[in-house]
């Protein structure tokens, strides 16, 4: 345990510089030949917000930093996926970073600010035109194949599905040789068990906890440990990503009403113990209720990673662009500060999340008592 | 709104949902089952632990019970044998001393006996002794008495005065 603590503060500490070497992509073309000293004030904040901004989006490459005065980047490309009327698949370094139009079975792509648009040969965007049919108005769309490539996301993602297996195999294995744990068991079990006692067992129940700790264990390990991935100056952004927190959502509220009881339906549909007009007027809020929560999951997650990773990178932004060295260091303290903040915040936002994953499916199995309806 | 929506990435979505279930399923065959069923077996072998040793707890105390009453018994037990034994020898202490007395006196009796026959025995013989000593003295004197006329005198004289005095 101290052991990782101490990998974590170290990392902690090494993040800010490591960061901010990872350069954006684009928008710094007009400024590839000039050193970033002779920016103007204006320039260096429209080069910040674009440092943010692409830190916390997706890429199709995996850059690790960027020499600013030469325009050279370091990493390495990722595998594109299209789908258009047939397959495509080529390596990212294909766009060169987004400088150059790629061509695949005589279609051309254009990688514009992490987005895969379709183009001519030279280069221009290809759009559709349709007329709305209310206000008559054209609409102009820019075509844009279906993206199925292994992005930075997919590919750490991938990476961390790897690891987390991996270790939790290990854990399982070493219950083989005896029931006292041993390996990593010894800093997981506590984990898994609080997960089972404090998580599962006190909102779901006694009775039906079981079936569900599967699901719950899995989500736990998998956003907690992608969150402590994304604090790495390697990690990218993937828990504070909207397809990510909506895929999970998306999961628990299918499991939810696949697993809900008579009970559930009738709490919601003709909610018992109150009188009829009552229960008509609850209906419909109770059936949007059933949206929110799983709404309310998955905004949480995004919404506060997200927020987690703009905070850090504005104020890594802010060291660079303070020429004195007092708010230079006063600006480092600050994100050393945040960066433990953020630590906890990992853990916390797991836990909330499958606390109320828990939660949600302590309604869908609850049984009340039968004469609870009449009772009331 | 727009934002999200423009943000939101359909392969994205596909490859972290096709991922999340892959570790779901991996896991929930893999490392779970294993996990929970290893951590279940351990809490119920701790709890079967600590009641077996109340249990032999509980248990010991009934033999330390049974090994006190035990020991009582037998110290109970030896205590009356050896009162029976001290009794029994003192009885025969008794018996053996009684028996000899009366031997003893029997004995003396017996001797007693005897020595009186054979006093009788004696008495009768230094008697029969006695009387022939004394004819034989007898006869001696009277030869001396009546060698002379006037000793036969005298001794006839004599013999009639202790006839007069008895």
């Amino acid at each position: 345990m101290y052991k990782v603590v101490r990998i974590l503060l170290v990392l902690a500490v090494l993040s800010p510089a490591v960061l901010f070497a990872n350069e954006p992509e684009h928008g710094h073309d007009e400024h590839a030949t000039s050193p970033s000293a002779e920016l103007t004030p204006a320039e260096k904040r429209k080069q910040n917000t674009e440092y943010v901004k692409h830190h916390t989006s997706d890429s199709h490459d995996f850059g690790l930093f960027t020499n600013q005065s030469t325009g050279k980047h370091y990493g390495f490309p990722l595998p594109v996926i299209l789908w258009d009327e047939g397959l495509h698949f080529f390596m990212s370094s294909k766009f060169e970073h987004g400088h150059v139009v790629a061509e695949s079975k005589g279609n051309f792509y254009k990688l514009d600010h992490g987005k895969i648009y379709k183009t001519d040969a030279e280069g221009t965007i290809l759009t559709k035109t349709r007329i709305d049919k209310k206000s008559g108005e054209e609409i102009v769309a820019q075509l844009k194949p279906l993206d199925f490539s292994i992005t930075r996301n997919v590919f750490v993602t991938l990476l961390m599905v790897i690891f987390i297996f991996f270790i939790f195999r290990k854990t399982a294995k070493s219950y083989q040789s005896g029931l006292a744990p041993s390996g990593p068991a010894k800093f997981l079990e506590p984990i898994v068990i609080f997960v089972r006692d404090e998580i599962a067992i006190p909102n779901i129940g006694e009775k039906h906890y079981k079936k569900y700790m599967n699901y719950l264990l899995t989500v736990f390990f998998f956003i907690w440990f992608l969150n402590l991935f994304g604090m790495t100056p390697l990690g990218g952004n993937v828990t504070g990503n909207i397809a990510l927190t909506f895929a999970l959502a998306m999961i628990t509220f299918i499991i939810t009403h696949a697993t809900a009881k008579k009970d559930y339906w009738l709490h919601i549909f003709w909610m018992p113990g109150i009188p009829w007009p009552m229960k008509i007027l609850l209906a419909p809020i109770e059936v949007i209720g059933v949206f929110v929560k799983p709404f309310a999951l998955m905004i949480r997650l995004y919404a506060n990673m997200l927020a987690g990773h703009i905070v850090l990178g504005s104020l890594i932004a802010a060291v660079y662009y303070f020429s004195n060295y007092g708010a230079k260091g006063a600006f480092l303290g600050l994100t050393f500060f945040m960066n433990i903040i953020e630590l906890l915040v990992c853990v916390l936002q797991a836990y909330i999340f499958t606390m109320l994953t828990a939660l949600y499916f302590g309604s869908a199995s609850a049984e009340h008592e039968h004469d609870h309806a009449e009772a009331h | 709104m727009d934002k999200l929506l423009s943000e939101f990435s359909i392969g994205l979505f596909f490859w972290q949902t096709v991922l999340f279930l892959a570790l779901l399923f991996l896991l929930r065959k893999y490392a779970w089952k294993p996990i929970l069923n290893a951590v279940n077996e351990r809490e119920e072998k701790i709890a079967d632990s600590l009641e077996l040793a109340d249990k032999t707890k509980a248990e010991i105390e009934t033999l330390k019970a049974q090994n006190a009453d035990l020991l009582k018994e037998a110290r109970a037990e030896r205590d009356a044998m050896i009162k029976d034994a001290k009794a029994t020898a003192t009885q025969m202490k008794e018996d053996a001393k009684s028996i000899a007395k009366e031997e003893g006196n029997k004995m003396i009796a017996s001797a007693k006996k005897s020595i009186n026959a054979e006093k009788a025995a004696a008495i009768s013989e230094l008697k029969t002794e006695v009387a022939g000593f004394a004819l034989d003295i007898a006869e001696k004197v009277v030869r001396v008495e009546l060698a002379s006329d006037a000793k036969q005198k005298e001794l006839a004289e004599k013999l009639v005065e202790d006839i007069n005095l008895n």
